[in-house]
């Protein structure tokens, strides 16, 4: 228990820090920027309780928005992103046996964890992204980003997965 | 209140997001300067369109002021009008040559009544004898004979139309030179047609044949008056009646010439004495 808890705060700040110093000034313009950092919270424990773990998206959402000065938008984003969660945790666990381990491609199959990353970090970037314009004007353009965007933290999510659970299995 | 509680516990997930969310967007409007404006700012779009949509019903309401108001500032803006301002400005060449001294001079005139319809017709145009006319001078226009100068006031005259039943203007064929007096109205009322009579007998008239003036009256020679389109129609003595279609259109004269013959005072002077030989 004591293990799980550090491996998750230590999972946040290494995720955070990624994300504040790394990723900020990676991406294609303004049209494709990853947010890897949502890992920490998909990465939670299966079976966490709901206000906990809203409590913990909403706190890591404020901890981003500070440092992009953007105050609210990553965490409306990332409770977005806990709401989904519940749900297709809902839709696609239904047996007791996960109780207390993190979703990964070491526990789950790996099409499961590809759909589940995928889903969360598109609702998550749907809000960040139209939170962040704040309008219906240009909505093209920003669907295009969100797309694209979703696609490359995908991308890098499952890396990072592939990278450093694998070999823990191993 | 046992059945709420167990409702907001069967949803709690909606209920908790709708929490947290609420929390983050009003997080986003009042913290971040951009949203903020924009929030307003579409706030007010709707609030703006509303007021726009009553404005222009009242704008209904209020459509007689608006109509009177207008109408008063259009009738300020037409006094403003150079069209309602008397124009006074006169342009005159006169060429200065010494070796033919200039016996005409011309001073243009805006034609501001007229008419072509009566028996005795009248035109009056916007110079008077402040700007040198006199009673009995030629009026002609860039067509064509025009009329005689009949009164004069001070920034007036009127002139009697070609189309007058006592207008009698000297006249002469520019093939054969023989000269008639042509005068109006009395067979037709027709402002197009007028009739030149006194021409000899003798005298070959073609269809068509130019008619000019022929210097002996107030107008230069010369000036072209219309074509003949009728020879001959007799009158039962030695002299043709030549029925003449006018070169000028009377009925849209606008600007008109008054001509100044500068020794029209001495040739009526002579012309007097051979009046009282008789």
């Amino acid at each position: 228990m004591t293990k799980l808890l550090l491996e998750n705060i230590l999972r946040f700040i290494l995720l955070i820090l990624a994300q504040v110093f790394l990723f900020k000034n990676t991406g294609y313009y303004n049209l494709v920027i990853p947010f890897p950092y949502i890992m920490a919270i998909m990465l939670l424990p299966v079976r966490i309780s709901k206000g906990l773990l809203f409590l913990i998206a909403f706190l890591t959402g404020l901890t981003i928005d500070a440092f992009y000065d953007t105050l609210g938008v990553h965490a409306a984003a990332c409770v977005t992103l806990a709401w989904v969660r519940i749900i297709f945790m809902n839709l696609t666990i239904q047996d007791d046996d996960h109780d207390s381990i993190s979703p990964g491609i070491d526990q789950m199959s790996f099409r499961w964890f590809l759909i589940y990353v995928f889903i969360l970090s598109f609702f998550h970037h749907l809000t960040l992204y139209l939170l962040e314009s704040f309008s219906l004007n240009n909505i093209l353009s920003t669907l295009t980003s969100i797309l694209f965007s979703c696609i490359f933290t995908t991308v890098l999510i499952i890396l990072f997965e592939l990278i450093f659970y694998r070999r823990k299995k191993r | 209140m046992r059945n709420l509680w167990v409702f907001i516990n069967r949803y709690s997930t909606f209920f908790l997001f709708i929490l947290f969310f609420g929390g983050s967007v009003v997080l986003v409007v009042s913290n971040n300067t951009f949203q903020r404006a924009n929030a307003i700012n579409s706030s007010s779009q709707i609030i703006g369109s509303i007021y726009q949509q009553v404005d222009y019903f009242k704008g209904y309401l209020s459509l007689n002021e608006a109509n009177l108001a207008l109408a008063r500032e259009n009738a300020a803006l037409r006094a403003l009008l150079k069209s309602s301002n008397y124009d006074d400005k006169v342009i005159s060449n006169i060429v200065r040559d010494s070796t033919q001294q200039p016996e005409y001079s011309y001073i243009q005139a805006r034609v501001i009544n007229n008419s072509v319809n009566q028996k005795n017709n009248y035109i009056t145009v916007n110079r008077g004898s402040r700007h040198g006319i006199k009673k009995g001078m030629g009026v002609i226009s860039s067509k064509g004979i025009v009329g005689i100068v009949l009164n004069v006031s001070e920034n007036f005259s009127t002139i009697q139309s070609l189309l007058h039943s006592d207008t009698k203007i000297s006249a002469s064929l520019a093939k054969s030179q023989a000269f008639g007096s042509l005068i109006w109205g009395t067979q037709t009322y027709d402002p197009k047609k007028a009739l030149l009579r006194d021409i000899p007998n003798h005298v070959k008239v073609e269809k068509n044949e130019q008619v000019i003036t022929s210097g002996f009256s107030l107008f230069p020679p010369g000036i072209v008056i219309g074509t003949v389109l009728e020879t001959g129609i007799s009158s039962g003595s030695s002299f043709l009646d030549i029925s003449v279609l006018l070169n000028n259109d009377f009925s849209t004269l606008r600007y008109v010439y008054i001509i100044t013959d500068q020794y029209s005072a001495e040739k009526e002077a002579l012309e007097i004495q051979n009046l009282e030989n008789d």
